[in-house]
């Protein structure tokens, strides 16, 4: 398995053609504390860069974007009860859902861990 | 400094907020911190069980001088100035011809004079406006040489008495003037958290020394706009701008209660006719009333309220995520015929509509000062 980031904030945790998603520490600790996530729905199709979920903080909605294209295979409905998993495990338990990815060849664009801490040391 | 800072005025305690960690983004032309490490949702929490200092030395601090000055600002404002009694504060807006509102404020007789507080997005155009209307033999002054803070939340009151003996007698809406640690201030009981608590007006050069001073108290933390947004709104508290604007008057926006009798019955204001019919009759089309989504999504400003059949019936104008509420919370305008407590209404929050429900405000309960009665 390979965990990659986008310049969006999210990372996709891939195994085979299966991606997980969630958001990443950096993006969770700017947005502070997270009151509720709409996440999407089993059997719906993204394309890469697609608004997916939504974040909401107690002062702001942000969108997500995913990271590729694909169809949602599950989603985490721990979140729905308990969206604050997000700010204590952004990598863990407050991932948001899984899809199953159309083109691996879209990972390509994506960072690497190493990458990504470079990108946003550039936003500091 | 950042170049994100360029061209952003800052408030004299700018450099305190660095100090604190405070994240700063534009408001109203101001760099103002959103928040502190603590974060939106520690700050509100801990407003709402010990106290929190706000700088909002960004709102406009004015001085009309001179004879009558009560009588002439009666010509622009609804509110009972002229029976306002000295060191007492009062609530009240200015309209236009149409009855809409121009900024909501505060105004305060003082001994010699009169003092008050408008909204920082406002300031130019109300001092712009006044300037038009004022006649010669007054003066108006806007003071720009000292900050403003408040200090609100349960402990507030017994905090600042450390410095102030007495302050925490005060009525609510009265004022007063007083040395905090030998610094002159304007020391004022109100605020915008629905909590107990003061603004204190300090000269600039001093304003980071009696802040500091506020803050090395173990019961106080500094609050950024983030969670003086959420207590305003759980305390049912109007944003200008958003909740009341040029296109709502008075008695939509559900502030009828800021216009006593007296004008009423006398009227000689903007928009005197318009508002006084409406108040008196009950005939609006629309009016600010809270709303509740009964699930976990917030509804933010601009969401679309609609009744079962999918008509637009109304408009969100403030909503977010309530912590002491624990839950969404919102308000807006629905039609009257919507506006009863207790009515079910949608919210169009993205491609969802949501279950609502027309509720009762203030959504978390209101705990200014009283003085206690003697029995």
């Amino acid at each position: 398995m390979t965990i990659y980031y986008s310049e969006d904030h999210e990372w996709i945790n891939v195994e085979g053609n299966s991606g997980t998603v969630g958001i990443t520490d950096y993006a969770q600790n700017a947005l502070g504390d997270i009151v509720f996530v709409e996440v999407p729905e089993v059997g719906d199709d993204f394309a890469k860069g697609d608004e997916v979920a939504v974040v909401e903080s107690v002062k702001a909605a942000s969108e997500i974007y995913s990271p590729v294209s694909g169809e949602i295979t599950a989603v985490n409905e721990e979140l729905e009860d308990n969206a604050a998993l997000v700010n204590t495990s952004p990598n863990g338990d407050g991932w948001f859902f899984k899809i199953s990815i159309s083109d691996s060849s879209e990972l390509e664009s994506l960072l690497d861990e190493a990458g990504y801490k470079n990108f946003i040391a550039g936003l500091e | 400094m950042s170049a994100k800072d360029q061209g952003l005025l800052k408030t004299p305690l700018f450099s305190l907020h660095n100090d604190l960690g405070g994240k700063m983004v534009p408001f109203a032309g101001y760099s103002m911190p959103v928040q502190y490490p603590l974060g939106v949702m520690g700050e509100h929490n801990h407003c709402r069980e010990k106290a929190g200092l706000f700088d909002v030395s960004h709102m406009g601090q004015v001085v009309i001088k001179g004879n009558g000055a009560d009588e002439w600002l009666e010509t622009l404002v609804p509110g009972n100035i002229l029976d306002l009694k000295e060191n007492s504060i009062r609530y009240t807006t200015f309209t236009n011809e149409e009855g809409g509102i121009l900024d909501d404020l505060m105004i305060t007789r003082r001994d010699d004079d009169i003092f008050m507080v408008v909204n920082a997005a406002c300031k130019e155009q109300d001092i712009k406006h006044m300037l038009s209307h004022i006649p010669d033999h007054l003066e108006l002054i806007e003071i720009t040489d000292r900050a403003l803070v408040a200090l609100q939340g349960p402990e507030a009151a017994r905090v600042l008495a450390r410095f102030v003996d007495g302050v925490d007698e005060m009525p609510f809406m009265s004022y007063t003037e007083a040395e905090i640690n030998g610094v002159p201030c304007f020391i004022s009981r109100c605020g915008y958290t629905g909590e107990d608590g003061h603004e204190i007006s300090i000269p600039a050069d001093k304003a980071e020394q009696v802040c500091k001073t506020l803050l090395a108290e173990e019961e106080v933390e500094a609050i950024g706009l983030g969670a003086r947004d959420s207590l305003r709104l759980e305390a049912g508290l109007c944003l200008y701008g958003h909740d009341i604007t040029t296109e709502t008057t008075p008695a939509e926006g559900a502030i009828s209660w800021s216009i006593g009798k007296r004008r009423r019955e006398e009227g000689g204001f903007p928009g005197a006719e318009k508002i006084i019919h409406q108040i008196e009759s009950g005939d609006v089309d629309r009016l600010r009333i809270g709303i509740l989504p009964s699930g976990k999504a917030p509804a933010r400003e601009g969401a679309e309220i609609l009744d079962a059949n999918d008509n637009v019936i109304g408009v969100i104008t403030s909503g977010g995520f309530g912590p002491t509420f624990g839950g969404p919370v919102a308000m807006g305008y629905v039609q009257k015929s919507h506006s009863k407590v207790g009515t079910d209404v949608f919210l169009q929050v993205r491609k969802k509509k949501l279950e609502a429900t027309v509720a009762e405000m203030p959504f978390v309960k209101q705990r200014y000062y009283r003085k206690p009665k003697i029995t």
